[in-house]
């Protein structure tokens, strides 16, 4: 399929910034040796928060965690509080957050081809995903309020009704998103460039995802078959039709061709629930007024993996204790066994295949092991991300 | 034979506390010294998926939950241990599940608990120089 | 050249600081880039540097691991620079306020020149309040 290839220099929107650094890697030459992973600089005590909230609004505040899966965190809780509880939400609600989670996959897929795109020098993949993932937030609006922080779950269901001429509204929009995103898909699938480019590189095998409790899309993109929709059922996910997307070789490629045949799975699964709910009537809210002592877990399939919540009651109207645990905590960690042993030149696609919050991808930092010295900073490691690509483009006539 | 079945004849008297307030939900309190085999058990011979680590300060004791998912069997395992509040302590699991050097980092320096044999018990999340001994996830205890 | 004069002649060099931001803000100024919004057709460029920069762009609450990199940036970054900030978070830290982490909210740690609020602002109120910004100056 015939597609351009534009290198168009945006100004870096990773600034290098020289200290504190999060992520430090030590090379050989051009061969990674070893990686450090210092966090924190997201760390804003969110479970500590929410020991002095009340139960409906820490759905609120753990939206906040991440804006990218703003909805994930909620759901877990929800999730995790309706365990304590041993409710389920009415099945109106159900389907309700099975297509605002979903929503939240397209967007977030999107949004990651955009910056893996970026990364590697396709700067046309970059605006073209972030610009078809532009009526994906315009359909969270329409349904929500806000195209980020949707604020729509609540424990014991959902906090809005979706109407019947919204679900119409709504497919409109899927209908035309999907025929982009099978451009997308094809482009990326068919591109020898892109193949050359990532087949092979920063494999992580099954044992490995096993060492670090991996999760999500780099779990499933090394064949390892776990998805929380199926394997815990919850939402409307045992109630509509939709397949579990795996892949074998482990690699950066195959990361993101489970992600964009997960957006095909995410438009079913969406248009079925919007087809369940259209025309009928239903409550959406099982009106939980009490949570007595106990503790709950619940867990949720976010676009990265596995969100995990842990809450604790004594019966008062605030948690005793409110674990949270992101994808990205496992998944991050992986860079030790997928980075090392690899060129400096594939550790910025290396990274971003895990899709780590964006923030985290921002710093890393390259330090020669024998003289200590910082050799890369991340802007670096774009620019020389960028120059691969364009030499296999080059040796391939292309 | 149903997980928490298996567990009981796997681990024996070890088992000081067996509860599953629903079908999906383990919790198994072990004595510290008992937790490498029930990791072991838990996460090799019934290959559940590690998930994560939580801590909680209960005023008296900090409890340390070792959260495994059995996916295939939509099961959770939360194996439980107390610690001393005042000297918590414990074997580090890092050498066995790698994945676990980080979340013991972050027990570290929010509750306060030491993990024996851990490779590099620093800050994971807070800056360097947060004062010493300030665990932000203990509760706030008279004289304490 | 001054700010001013580059504000009128040239176009304004922005640099983004994510001083522990949840990472929303952060990807509603890049939406700002994409065709949609196109910034750049207000004579507005990101840089890579604070030493090249006259705005900068911070978001996020500013927690502790964070304060020195932020007092850093403002210092390397030429005066007279303006600063902005962009969402609810650096303007007064909503619900973090009292977070044991919260070094914030920004103008604690740095004279802030404008305060766009929201959670997330939506791209057009983060070009609203860089517009009206250039209007000041012009």
């Amino acid at each position: 399929m015939a597609h351009k290839r534009v290198v168009i220099p945006i100004g870096p929107f990773h600034p290098l910034i020289e200290e504190p650094e999060y992520f430090a890697l030590s090379c050989e030459g051009e061969t990674v040796v070893d990686v450090e992973w210092q966090a924190g600089c997201m760390h804003r005590g969110i479970e500590k928060v929410s020991e002095s909230l009340h139960w409906d609004q820490v759905t609120f505040a753990v939206e906040r965690i991440c804006g990218i899966c703003s909805t994930s965190h909620p759901i877990a809780y929800c999730n995790a509080v309706e365990d304590l509880l041993g409710i389920e939400p009415p099945v109106r609600a159900r389907y309700i957050r099975s297509i605002i989670c979903e929503l939240e996959r397209l967007h977030s897929h999107l949004l990651w081809v955009g910056l893996a795109g970026h990364f590697l020098g396709y700067n046309t993949v970059f605006m073209w995903a972030w610009k078809y993932r532009e009526p994906i937030l315009d359909a969270f609006e329409l349904v929500t309020g806000n195209r980020q922080h949707y604020a729509m779950m609540k424990v014991g269901g959902v906090r809005r009704d979706i109407d019947d001429e919204d679900t119409l509204r709504l497919k409109k929009i899927l209908g035309e998103a999907q025929g982009k995103i099978e451009m997308l898909t094809a482009a990326v699938l068919d591109d020898p460039v892109l193949a050359a480019r990532l087949k092979g590189v920063g494999v992580l095998t099954p044992e490995d995802i096993k060492n670090y409790g991996a999760v999500g899309p780099t779990a499933r993109a090394s064949g390892v078959d776990i998805d929380v929709r199926r394997d815990s059922p919850y939402a409307a996910y045992p109630l509509v039709e939709w397949d579990v997307i795996t892949a074998s070789a482990g690699d950066v490629f195959d990361k993101a061709v489970v992600r964009l045949l997960e957006c095909r799975e995410s438009i079913r699964i969406i248009e079925q629930c919007l087809d369940a709910i259209r025309g009928q009537k239903g409550e959406i809210d099982a009106k939980v007024r009490e949570i007595p002592p106990g503790e709950g877990i619940g867990h949720h399939e976010a676009p990265r993996g596995e969100v995990f919540h842990y809450v604790r009651s004594d019966g008062t109207n605030r948690p005793v204790r409110h674990k949270i645990r992101a994808p990205s905590f496992v998944n991050i960690p992986t860079f030790r066994a997928s980075c090392i042993g690899q060129t400096v030149s594939d550790v910025a696609i290396i990274l971003a295949a895990v899709d780590p919050c964006y923030c985290c991808t921002e710093r890393i930092q390259v330090y020669n092991r024998k003289t200590g010295t910082k050799e890369f900073g991340f802007d670096d490691l774009l620019r020389l991300s960028r120059e691969k690509t364009q030499r296999i483009a080059r040796e391939m006539g292309t | 034979m149903t997980v928490a079945e298996q567990l009981k004849e796997a681990l024996g008297n070890r088992v000081m506390r067996l509860e599953t307030p629903n079908p999906k939900r383990v919790y198994l309190t072990v004595s510290p010294e008992d937790l490498v085999e029930a990791v072991r058990f838990v996460w090799q011979v019934l290959d559940a998926r590690y998930v994560i680590v939580s801590g909680v300060d209960t005023g008296s004791q900090i409890e340390l939950l070792y959260h495994f998912s059995i996916d295939r069997k939509d099961t959770f395992v939360s194996l439980r241990v107390f610690l001393d509040r005042n000297r918590p302590e414990i074997v580090s699991l890092s050498s066995l599940i790698p994945a676990t050097e980080w979340i013991e980092r972050e027990i570290w320096e929010l509750l306060g608990v030491t993990f024996t044999g851990h490779p590099n018990l620093t800050h994971l999340l807070l800056a360097d120089d947060w004062p010493e001994g300030n665990y932000p996830l203990r509760k706030k205890t008279d004289g304490a | 050249m001054g700010l001013r004069e580059k504000a009128l002649k040239k176009s304004l060099w922005v640099y983004h600081v994510g001083a522990s931001p949840c990472n929303n803000c952060d990807i509603e100024i890049l939406d700002c880039l994409t065709p949609r919004y196109d910034i750049e057709r207000f004579g507005m460029v990101l840089v890579g540097s604070p030493r090249h920069a006259d705005v900068l762009l911070v978001t996020g609450i500013v927690n502790r691991k964070c304060v020195l990199r932020v007092k850093t940036v403002y210092e390397q970054t030429p005066k007279p620079c303006v600063v902005v900030a962009v969402g609810s978070c650096p303007c007064s830290g909503v619900l973090f306020r009292d977070s044991y982490n919260m070094a914030g909210p920004l103008d604690r740690i740095i004279p802030v020149d404008i305060y766009i609020p929201g959670c997330p602002p939506k791209p057009e109120a983060i070009i609203a309040g860089i517009a009206s910004l250039l209007e000041k100056m012009r």
